[in-house]
């Protein structure tokens, strides 16, 4: 086990060395990052006298060691805008985000694994055609254009919900979600919702078929411990790792949903960053995701290799 | 095809009774095939509608999708109370007919999908075949870089690019051209190598024939099978990032009538005129149903293996 982690922590941080890596040259792209920061009437002198102050002038292999040993201190650099360190941009929003993300996520475990295992148990039945409607419609609904359906229904005609803003209700020092987080949470969930469906359905009836739930019912268990003891336990375990991956898919895939409730998380940060050519913010939002996804993904794999002995062992 | 044909003949071997047949008959089993699947029809004739209102936009568009007409701004859907029967959809904020924008905004929609998957396509084909058929270290380099990319948190780059690169329809094909190579070498590999191992390569090689011509005659033809059902998939997904970046305003300028930036308009309007951010909506819906609909039933189709499989 010590082996498999050991091996899985080496390949993060080589991930999170090409993260910087193109972090850093995504700004080249174009030939002169700072034109892209200034506005469109600067004057030469200006763009000259920003080029100076961001040290852009220096040579590009110096830049990315700076810029590689800032990131790896906790120094993301200056947001252009704000005139702050984007850290603390980035921490200040990261919580609205979190409880964003994990809410979807609840939403759509509440939702996905009940209907997956109801489909997946009772093929072709209506549970059935509802799971597989639900798996399609998670696929092909824009969450952008969800939660603007949303709003026009459950906020403009029958007033439930606030359509924009975030709203916390402390106990005990602690931020705790209330009903604004219901449509933002169901509209970024879907897609996940829809993932999960399909995945505990299509694991239920392959598990189903192996010998040895036939050998479990051929001893005559009932169907109802059949299911729990053998089928969802087996099924729980990869199901692990698609949780793990859609957490991380929430919780960068949010700026759209956050412009559009006016959330304020990190996609909303990151769509202000765009708006202003804050481009230091938007390296720094870009890297800080990557790092959250990157470690989402490493303890995905530890707890996977945790609760399935065949891949603790196997290599 | 051909090749294959040609090849069984002169080795004698008897590579598939069907193909000896000739094409119709092949025609006739995939058409059958497509007639049990009532799921499959109906999402490929609703891809099929959408391919047609793109080809054809002109003649069957209403109205030019650029005209504005300020007198019939925001006018409702034709079949409510205010509405006008020359505007099926009603108008936008200029008075523009919002279904010959729907119409046009297709040709967007299509033309990424279609040219993204064709870069990535074929450069993930390329990429993966030399990974999948060197294997060593050239292998461990480029799977290395593909699961690097694919651990990244891929809105939050694409946003990144595309605000730099700038709005053109041509950047942001480039970008999902790009971006989603790592699909198409992961699929590759993966098939290469489960194929390397089976036992018609192994035949072929103790034949004599060449690696090039394994290659090229054996591996290649039944990779164009799983190619075309992920094809579909991410072409279905590519349409919908653009219309995502459309409507964060960092897709194809503004004044081009595309569903992303209909949905950014239509967003200004919501409470008061929420039809102009609906209809676009739709039209992502109904594209994206299509396309799903279509790439389970091709996979079905043209993988056997999973043909048998009742789902």
């Amino acid at each position: 086990m010590q082996r498999y982690i050991m091996s899985r922590l080496i390949q993060s941080v080589m991930i999170l060395m090409g993260v910087l890596l193109i972090v850093f040259f995504m700004l080249q792209l174009t030939g002169d990052p700072v034109s892209l920061m200034v506005s469109r009437n600067a004057s030469p002198e200006q763009i000259e006298a920003l080029r100076e102050e961001l040290g852009f002038n220096r040579p590009m292999i110096v830049q990315f060691v700076d810029f590689a040993a800032g990131a790896l201190t906790g120094d993301f650099g200056m947001s252009l805008r704000h005139q702050q360190p984007a850290l603390k941009l980035i921490l200040g929003r990261l919580p609205a985000t979190v409880e964003l993300a994990s809410s979807a996520l609840f939403i759509a475990m509440l939702i996905g694994i009940p209907l997956g295992l109801l489909g997946g148990s009772n093929p072709r039945s209506i549970w059935d055609t509802l799971a597989r409607g639900a798996g399609l419609i998670g696929q092909t609904i824009p969450n952008f254009w969800l939660a603007l359906i949303l709003i026009v229904v459950f906020a403009v005609n029958l007033g439930w919900f606030p359509s924009f803003g975030r709203e916390t209700w402390s106990v005990f020092g602690l931020e705790l979600p209330t009903r604004s987080v219901v449509l933002p949470a169901f509209a970024l969930g879907v897609f996940t919702m829809g993932q999960l469906v399909r995945f505990t359905r299509s694991a239920v009836l392959e598990i189903k078929n192996e010998d040895f739930v036939r050998t479990a019912y051929s001893k005559g268990i009932a169907d109802r411990r059949i299911y729990v003891k053998h089928i969802l336990r087996n099924a729980a375990i990869p199901l692990i790792s698609i949780i793990g991956v859609q957490f991380g898919y929430l919780l960068s895939g949010s700026i759209y949903i956050e412009t559009i409730f006016s959330w304020p998380g990190l996609g909303n940060l990151l769509a202000e960053a765009i708006g202003n050519r804050d481009f230091a913010l938007v390296q720094a939002i870009a890297f800080f995701t990557s790092l959250v996804v990157v470690a989402l993904n490493l303890l995905t794999d530890i707890a996977y290799g945790l609760a399935d002995p065949r891949i603790r062992y196997g290599d | 095809m051909m090749n294959q044909t040609a090849n069984a003949q002169s080795t004698g071997l008897l590579v598939d009774e069907e193909l000896d047949r000739g094409l119709w008959p092949k025609v006739v089993y995939v058409g059958r095939l497509l007639i049990r699947d009532k799921a499959g029809m109906l999402g490929l004739a609703m891809f099929l509608i959408v391919v047609v209102a793109a080809v054809f936009a002109k003649p069957i568009a209403p109205h030019d999708p650029l005209k504005q007409n300020l007198r019939v701004a925001k006018t409702p859907p034709a079949w409510t109370e205010k509405g006008n029967s020359d505007h099926l959809l009603g108008t936008d904020n200029f008075g523009r007919d919002l279904f010959s924008r729907i119409i046009y905004g297709s040709r967007v929609s299509l033309t990424v999908g279609f040219f993204g998957v064709l870069i990535a396509g074929s450069l993930g084909l390329i990429v993966g075949l030399v990974s999948g058929y060197l294997g060593g270290r050239v292998d461990n380099v480029i799977m290395g870089t593909v699961n690097m990319i694919l651990a990244l948190p891929y809105l939050v780059f694409v946003v990144f690019i595309a605000a730099i690169l700038g709005r053109s329809l041509l950047n942001v094909i480039l970008i999902f051209g790009f971006t989603d190579i790592p699909i198409f070498v992961r699929i590759t590999r993966g098939e290469v190598l489960r194929m390397r191992e089976s036992g018609f390569v192994e035949s072929a090689h103790s034949i004599g024939a060449g690696k090039i011509r394994i290659l090229f005659d054996h591996i290649l033809p039944n990779l164009i099978g799983p190619l075309i059902t992920i094809a579909t998939f991410e072409m279905s997904a590519m349409i919908f990032y653009e219309a995502g970046l459309g409507f964060l305003g960092l897709s194809v300028p503004p004044s081009v009538p595309s569903w992303g930036n209909m949905l950014a308009t239509g967003r200004k309007y919501l409470t008061i005129y929420p039809w102009i951010a609906t209809f676009p909506g739709l039209a992502i819906v109904f594209t994206g149903l299509g396309m799903n609909l279509s790439g389970d039933w091709l996979r079905d189709v043209l993988d056997p293996r999973m043909r048998r499989v009742k789902r």
